[in-house]
């Protein structure tokens, strides 16, 4: 079946377009000397250095990446444990667990988020960092089980086997043997941990508290009264770091597509 | 003895997990949702159906019913414009399909929120899109893009699209191409290949990014108060203010029940056509 390259090309373009539109936008209005997001007026570098004065979105950032690290890397080990746990062991009710942990990848997140309130709420726990955080640990883990659960069904079911013949018990099996093969699911699941952190705001709207202010809880509530372009030179800066980080992961993972043709 | 232990290390986390931080707030939800609420924003422990025989008040009537519209229009628009994507992207060589969908999901590493604020930029009366079309005259007057319904579903289906890119994508790129050239060989025409080889394959796949859209836009309160302009509503705004302004929890709890309820029969029909959980949200 021949295809049309030209369309192909069109509809790859015009998606592209469509999606990195508003992205640019801010990049491009980050570097402007008017401060009304309206219309390019000249070049300045101005802002970011704006950027290091402006104590409540610093505050703001800081407690979105701290938010991010701490469930990534707390989901991630409950995730990895619990893939593990879900795909030796047998136990009374296995099958009721395995259902409930669908449940945060597919309710609506507003759905969750009233949940967690109510809990909260309920427990007389005070909104802060913690329940953020419990809340961000919440979502995260069934997005690492899934994650870790595809690594484990892809191993060698034989290397277990092996490790427990040649004397291993159970835990050194764990470590010395499935830890080691479950890296690239692990390593995804954290990855998608953290994405998921980051791209919160709903979740986040119900469960933070005074004192626990994200960067997109920051900008929500300045968004109506105008976002100075400190925040499009922040922005801009989280974006150069992220596309640094995604070209080395593409670079690595270009090298194994090469590596499968060959 | 030590095996035991170690069996509950791996077991007990996800136990607790699952049993503390998802069933239990969900439960107490639907307790809630059957509870009475005073007029002091508390709320009377009581067993009454009021809260679900509201839902059938005109006024939230209206609002389900933008919401599904909103839902639905946007599923769809993510469909047309999934399908020629991932396709098309499926025509080209490993490297560079490896290069697209990791371009796909880079605006997505970025707060939905801020690039929420990218759109107000672009689409606002003195915004982006309306000084270029006003410079090169091709309209007299700024067009109103958002504070309506088209600007919420542009933030829609720009927040969604990738939910439906990504399993589109991978089950395109898994059907053998022998059987689309057998099609052509035995007279098919393009749009008979998509529809008897293409979409029966893709169906599972089409679904999943159906569901991983619509339940979704019924919720995300942000992008209708922020394009929307306040006066539009869905059922996320709805919950929203049961919970945070007009502080009626018992209703707000029994809209979030009838929320799961709809997911949970989507996820039925998904189940039923030969859909895998594992495949959903990621």
């Amino acid at each position: 079946m021949r295809n049309n390259k030209l369309l192909d090309n069109i509809v790859i373009i015009s998606v592209f377009i469509f999606l990195f539109l508003p992205i640019f936008v801010l990049i491009l209005f980050s570097f402007n000397t008017s401060e009304l997001n309206i219309i390019f007026e000249g070049f300045t570098l101005h802002w970011y250095k704006d950027l290091f004065y402006n104590r409540s979105l610093l505050e703001a950032l800081i407690n979105t990446l701290l938010v991010a690290l701490s469930s990534t890397i707390i989901s991630t080990i409950i995730g990895t444990i619990s893939a593990y746990g879900l795909y030796k062991y047998d136990f009374k009710g296995k099958k009721i667990i395995n259902e409930l942990l669908y449940i945060p990848i597919v309710i609506p997140e507003i759905v969750l988020g009233i949940s967690l309130l109510s809990i909260y709420t309920l427990m007389k726990m005070e909104l802060g960092m913690f329940t953020l955080i419990l809340a961000h640990i919440t979502f995260s883990i069934p997005f690492v089980i899934v994650s870790v659960r595809s690594s484990l069904t892809s191993m060698d079911p034989n290397l277990e086997q092996a490790a427990s013949d040649l004397g291993a018990d159970s835990l050194t099996t764990f470590f010395r043997v499935i830890l080691p093969s479950l890296v690239p699911g692990i390593l995804s699941g954290a990855e998608l941990a953290f994405s998921l952190s980051l791209d919160d705001v709903v979740i986040s709207y119900f469960t933070a508290g005074p004192g626990s202010n994200t960067l997109p809880l920051h900008i929500y509530s300045i968004i109506k009264t105008g976002v100075t372009p400190d925040v499009n030179a922040l922005i801009s800066l989280m974006l150069l770091t992220i596309f640094i980080v995604l070209t080395i992961s593409m670079v690595i993972s270009l090298r194994k597509i090469k590596g499968d043709e060959r | 003895m030590k095996n035991k232990i170690i069996r509950s290390i791996f077991i007990v986390p996800v136990i607790l997990y699952s049993l503390l931080l998802i069933a239990l707030p969900i439960i107490y939800v639907l307790i809630i949702s059957f509870y009475k609420n005073d007029s002091y924003g508390g709320m009377i422990r009581t067993f009454t159906l009021e809260n679900y025989m509201s839902i059938f008040n005109s006024v939230y009537i209206g609002i389900f019913l933008k919401s599904f519209l909103i839902a639905v229009i946007t599923m769809f628009i993510c469909m047309i414009i999934s399908y020629p994507f991932a396709l098309a992207v499926s025509h080209k060589n490993a490297k560079t399909q490896s290069i697209f969908m990791t371009l796909v999901m880079v605006p997505f590493l970025t707060n939905s929120l801020i690039r929420m604020y990218g759109w107000i930029v672009l689409l606002r009366k003195n915004g982006v899109i309306n000084q270029v079309l006003l410079s090169l005259n091709i309209i007299k007057n700024p067009l109103n893009l958002m504070y309506n319904n088209l600007g919420i579903v542009i933030g829609m289906v720009y927040t969604l699209l990738p939910f439906m890119i990504l399993p589109l994508y991978s089950s395109i790129s898994t059907i053998d191409y022998r059987l689309l050239e057998a099609s052509s060989d035995l007279g098919a025409n393009k749009w008979k290949t998509f529809t008897k080889v293409i979409l029966p394959i893709t169906f599972p796949a089409l679904f999943n990014g159906g569901l991983m859209v619509f339940t979704p836009a019924l919720g995300f309160f942000f992008i209708v108060d922020l394009l929307g302009g306040g006066k539009i509503m869905i059922l996320g705004n709805l919950i929203k203010n049961q919970f945070l302004t007009a502080r009626n929890w018992p209703f707000g709890a029994a809209i979030a029940i009838l929320l799961i309820i709809i997911t949970y029969i989507l996820i039925m029909i998904y189940r039923k056509i030969g859909g895998k959980m594992d495949d959903l949200g990621a």
